[in-house]
């Protein structure tokens, strides 16, 4: 747990909420089974992950695309995993 | 305590394509206009759009509108209007262009034209051979079609409200809309959108189903106001559906996995396509293949704790095959079915993807309803584009391709139109009625303060199971009849549902309450609607009725939430310039 604000994850909690379906269920698991133990470091690299356009997403989160920011991989693997 | 009131020109409520394209309209001739979206623009479902979007340009084969006309006309098993489908079809090349011009990236040719690919029911010569007619971005069309949309009404000043969530429809005593009450989800609070001309631009209402390819925010908002505002619905019972969508996730199998060999399975393990298709087995057409899935449901052999879906095995073809000749689908399988089918059937049902009915409009996008004998008089000051809107262009059946198209013709039509009544009817705003938030706050407040109710999620679980079961692909009078009792039930269920978190800022409990209050009126509407249709026609297969009656059922229905009635109006058979396509047997 962090000392995250926690009006801004009610608002990623939000922002979890997508365009795709595929992105809907795989966040809405991962918001269900790991988002509430974050570190403030994860949760800050999970919102930097929500702002990337849908279709982007979807084929980082498939595997389709690795992105080029390391510290974003730890949650991206998350995901794919989920 | 005085709700706060924001005063616009115009309000479109919906940031997808339908919205914005309305949107850049209104903001380009200088008039004051906002857009409210539950999410950010683009993200709404619009990016889901893969195929793309249909115009006759003629850049590949030979192709008019005339015959993208009759295609359209066809596919919706002449329920749709003709006016409205010709104003689509012959905008459409004109529509593309201009979405080229505003710099959207459709894939070209190698003279530099726009690429058109094959889409299934587009044809030369009315039904004689294919057309390729398709305009794509890649497999991004829709995500590359808000985006272009988007920068150009940044651009032209259209003013975002993101992450609003529209409430009610505000009609004063004549009956005129003159805005909108909707909450801000950051700080919880409630303000009137007072406008001279309101756009529902909303979307569709998938999530009604528990099998549905549409993303959670589809929950049919724009309809749901409109019902609690005493406007009718059209069409509701028509939903084109797919096969094959994994059970309790909604992501669809590609048909082609039953082309390599894949096998339906019921809960005794029988191979059920041999008893309804002895020849072509599983490989029937879709719309049987999907009938006799539910069938086997409906009479007890469905599998799984609520014996709700049928099986797809894989296994048999081996790990080679499906490796190499359907890539993705096993990961598709681990990940949403939590099987690998290499080993393990897939669960799969019949799955929602489009709403063909909506919010009675005619071709200027505005929204009609009957008054005075007028089937179809104006309501002053609104309007609808879109999914949420029924124009009607897709009828009884939508064309693939076609949606897109909807999206921008109807948007800018909408846009045109709304300009016109407020520089020509509108020198000021009317105004708003005494009260005019107090059905929302009423709503809000019932929510804080409800004590005894149900879960939202298990009223909304039991709502998306009757509607899949009564309203799906297999249809009888007494299943329907069923049906409608029990959504009735669940109906009740829902106006005392109860939310742990009473908190004020990003409460997405609240948030989707709400949605389930606008779900559930389509669901209704979609039951009585179903129910009241004695015929088949497009996506409704009546069992009891299983042929297209002309005489007796060519024409709209429209559903009112008070009484929960129908009354029905004429299809216009009148074209706006050229001869009406008279019924035929739909054959393919």
């Amino acid at each position: 747990m962090s000392d995250f604000d926690p009006v801004e994850m009610k608002r990623m909690r939000w922002r979890s909420r997508r365009g795709l379906l595929e992105l809907d269920l795989v966040l809405e698991r991962f918001l269900a089974r790991r988002f509430d133990t974050l570190t403030g470091d994860q949760l800050l690299a999970y919102r930097t992950l929500l702002d990337l356009p849908d279709t982007d997403f979807l084929e980082v989160v498939n595997g389709k695309v690795d992105l080029d920011a390391p510290e974003l991989m730890e949650i991206v693997d998350m995901l794919r995993a989920i | 305590m005085g709700v706060p009131v924001r005063r616009f020109d115009a309000v479109i409520v919906g940031g997808g394509g339908a919205g914005l394209r309305a949107a850049l309209q209104l903001s380009e001739s200088g008039l004051k206009t906002a857009v409210l979206s539950k999410v950010f623009p683009t993200r709404s479902h619009t990016v889901a759009a893969q195929g793309g979007i249909s115009a006759s340009l003629g850049n590949v084969q030979e192709d008019h509108w005339e015959w993208h006309m009759y295609d359209t006309v066809k596919g919706s098993d002449w329920l749709g209007d003709q006016d409205a489908i010709e104003y689509m079809c012959r905008k459409a090349p004109e529509a593309v262009i201009e979405l080229e011009h505003f710099g959207m990236p459709f894939d070209r040719l190698e003279n530099g034209k726009i690429y058109q690919r094959p889409f299934g029911g587009h044809t030369q010569h009315n039904g004689k051979t294919p057309v390729q007619r398709a305009c794509a971005a890649a497999d991004r069309t829709g995500h590359a079609m808000l985006h272009t949309l988007y920068q150009r009404n940044v651009r032209a000043n259209t003013q975002f409200f993101v992450e609003w969530m529209a409430l009610d429809l505000i009609r004063d005593a004549d009956g005129d809309v003159v805005g909108v009450t909707a909450l801000e989800m950051e700080t919880g609070e409630i303000y009137i959108f007072h406008a001279k001309a309101v756009l529902f631009a909303t979307g569709g209402a998938g999530r009604i189903y528990s099998a549905s390819t549409n993303a959670f925010i589809n929950t049919g908002d724009g309809l749901g106001m409109a019902v609690r505002a005493g406007l009718p619905l059209e069409d509701m019972e028509f939903w084109q559906f797919h096969p094959t969508g994994v059970a309790g996730a909604g992501v669809l199998i590609t048909e082609g996995v039953r082309g390599e060999g894949g096998i339906l399975l019921n809960a005794d393990g029988e191979r059920f396509m041999e008893r309804y298709a002895p020849n072509l087995k599983d490989l029937a057409p879709r719309d049987f293949v999907s009938r006799s899935m539910e069938l086997e449901v409906l009479e007890g052999r469905g599998c799984g704790p609520h014996k709700d879906y049928v099986l797809l095995k894989l296994d048999h073809l081996g790990p080679d095959i499906i490796n190499q000749r359907l890539p993705g689908i096993r990961e598709i399988a681990i990940k949403f079915a939590g099987v690998d089918p290499i080993k393990d059937p897939i669960p799969v049902i019949p799955t929602c993807h489009y709403m063909m009915g909506g919010i009675p409009t005619n071709w200027r996008g505005e929204v009609v309803m009957p008054k005075g004998g007028d089937p179809e008089s104006r309501v002053n000051g609104f309007y609808a584009a879109g999914e949420c809107a029924c124009a009607s262009v897709h009828g009884a059946n939508r064309l693939g391709t076609n949606s897109l198209l909807d999206l921008v013709v109807f948007g800018k039509s909408a846009g045109d139109h709304m300009i016109d009544y407020i520089r020509g009817e509108m020198p000021d705003w009317k105004p708003l009625p005494a009260d005019a938030a107090g059905p929302s706050l009423a709503r809000i407040a019932r929510l804080d303060n409800q004590t005894g109710g149900e879960d939202v999620a298990e009223v909304r679980a039991a709502m998306q199971r009757t509607v899949q079961s009564r309203a799906g692909v297999f249809r009888n009078a007494a299943n329907m009849a069923l049906g409608v009792e029990e959504i009735a039930a669940v109906a009740e269920r829902a106006k005392f549902t109860q939310i742990k978190d009473k908190s004020k800022v990003f409460n997405t409990a609240r948030t989707e309450a709400l949605e389930l209050d606008n779900l559930i009126e389509i669901a209704v509407a979609t039951l009585v609607a179903a129910d009241g249709r004695k015929e088949s026609r497009g996506a409704h297969a009546h069992d009891d009725f299983p042929h297209r009656d002309d005489e007796n059922w060519m024409k709209h229905s429209l559903f009112f939430g008070e009484g929960r009635r129908m009354e029905y109006k004429p299809v216009h058979t009148r074209p706006l310039t050229v001869d009406y396509i008279p019924p035929k047997e739909r054959t393919f």
